[in-house]
């Protein structure tokens, strides 16, 4: 009675159903999700990075980027963020004499789920290149490989057995909080879904819908997390 | 930066923050007590019921919580009007359900949720208990049940507390989400500042610092309780 044949309309696409629109937020949220998540790994690489080798300030300032944003809620930082961002880049953007711009909703999500994201990535990437024997890049600096050259050859594949798993995690974490987004306004498919299910009063059918879009993306990511954990695994002894 | 507002608000905001932290400890004590037997049944359990929990633990990993609240209280919550309009006999007897504050929705959701994470994680805490324990207390003539309660239980527990810490600081970060739907809870309080001041951040980077110490509060609180449980190595 309550998913009657004519409610199964409602999620076709064109201009009788939400089909087209709920497609569209899916595909936004995997945008977001993606581009987040590339810019969240640059941050976490600079910060792990910074972290090992940097100067006692550089590690303080770290410190306190992940621990700071780490025990605040996603919610309440994207709201931080995405007003403070915006309002900042305007009064810059007005100092120097331009009109006030309305800043592309897509690269505001990115850039604040991305910079919340950031921090666990350090985190994660951290713990895996000290995982990473010291000998083996002091063998490579013995032979004089440059420290690029030591960071591509050595540590990076050494490391990526350690990093998987929660770089996998972090992924999940991303695609669900991408969701969050939804609260500053901008359509993703959490947002998407709440619209048509708000016109057409069918909530029940429609956030099944999401829950089964955003369930398909996530067992997606499971397979190709894993498929990519005994990629880098190869030629080391099976886990117990 | 206004901070005039804090004194006029602070009532509300200390009602916030009780109603967050109920919201935490009934859905951590509720949800860790669900995840007991989804745990034990996926390492142990007849093939319905393991295909059961294992689909409900991959359906609340999977989805955003964002997405079962609303599901929950938007799409579960709006079925009871439509049945009380078709049965009136439903109406006249489960008014409190049609009426049902969206606080319960929140607690509902945030337990099943934390009952998912921690269901899987309880799996994985059974099925690590040495096999030769069970089969020990098998040989000593326990039941079913008492090698449950005695050895498989107890043991399993002990292994899943580090993790316990992690999961309820998760789900603290987690309750700000239950603003979505009118809850004043601590982010709903702010959000209702935010609007009544015309203040952008002050009452935001006001939640992030009671956030900031309740996490702080947190982690020493399991820390302290960890290093109760002797250990040996």
């Amino acid at each position: 009675m309550f998913f009657a044949a004519a409610n199964i309309g409602l999620l076709a696409f064109g201009n009788t159903g939400y089909g087209d629109e709920l497609f569209w937020g899916a595909v936004r949220t995997v945008q977001i999700a993606v581009f987040a998540y590339a810019f969240g790994i640059i941050l976490g690489l600079c910060g792990a990075m910074g972290k090992l080798s940097g100067g006692k300030t550089l590690r303080v300032v770290l410190d306190l980027y992940t621990t700071l944003f780490r025990a605040v809620p996603e919610l309440v930082l994207i709201l931080l963020l995405y007003y403070a961002g915006t309002d900042s880049l305007n009064k810059l953007v007005t100092s120097l004499g331009f009109e006030r711009i309305e800043l592309n909703g897509l690269v505001a999500a990115v850039f604040v789920l991305g910079f919340v994201q950031g921090a666990y990535q350090t985190e994660v990437l951290r713990a895996a290149i000290q995982a990473v024997p010291v000998g083996q890049t002091e063998a490579g600096k013995a032979y004089g490989m440059s420290p690029f050259l030591r960071f591509r050859r050595i540590t990076l594949p050494a490391m990526l057995p350690y990093a998987i798993p929660g770089l996998g995690n972090l992924w999940l974490g991303i695609v669900k909080n991408s969701s969050l987004i939804a609260v500053v306004g901008f359509t993703e498919l959490a947002l998407a879904t709440r619209q048509a299910a708000g016109v057409s009063k069918q909530y029940l059918l429609f956030f099944l819908v999401a829950a089964a879009v955003y369930l398909t993306i996530t067992m997606l990511s499971n397979q190709l997390f894993g498929w990519l954990e005994r990629r880098v695994r190869r030629g080391q002894p099976k886990l117990a | 930066m206004r901070w005039d507002w804090l004194p006029f608000y602070f009532p509300m905001l200390v009602h916030g923050l009780y109603l967050t932290l109920v919201l935490l400890v009934v859905s951590v004590v509720l949800g860790f007590i669900l995840a007991v037997p989804i745990g034990l049944v996926q390492a142990t359990g007849p093939a319905p019921l393991r295909y059961l929990a294992r689909g409900f633990c991959t359906f609340v990993r999977g989805t955003p919580l964002l997405i079962q609240l609303w599901l929950l209280y938007y799409g579960i919550g709006s079925l009871f009007p439509t049945i009380g309009l078709a049965f009136p006999g439903f109406k006249e007897n489960f008014m409190w359900l049609i009426r049902l504050d969206a606080y319960y929705y929140a607690i509902v959701a945030f337990t099943l949720s934390y009952a998912g994470y921690e269901g899987e994680v309880m799996r994985g805490a059974f099925l690590g208990v040495p096999r030769g324990e069970l089969e020990a207390a098998r040989a000593f003539g326990m039941s079913p049940w008492k090698v449950v309660s005695r050895v498989w239980f107890p043991r399993a527990v002990r292994q899943v507390l580090p993790t316990l810490t992690g999961e309820t600081i998760d789900q603290l970060k987690s309750t700000p989400i239950a603003f979505t739907i009118p809850v004043m809870e601590l982010m709903g309080v702010t959000s209702r500042i935010r609007q009544d001041t015309f203040l952008t951040y002050e009452p935001l980077l006001f939640l992030a610092l009671v956030y900031l110490i309740l996490t702080f509060i947190l982690t020493r609180a399991f820390g302290y309780v960890e290093a109760q449980i002797p250990t040996r190595r």
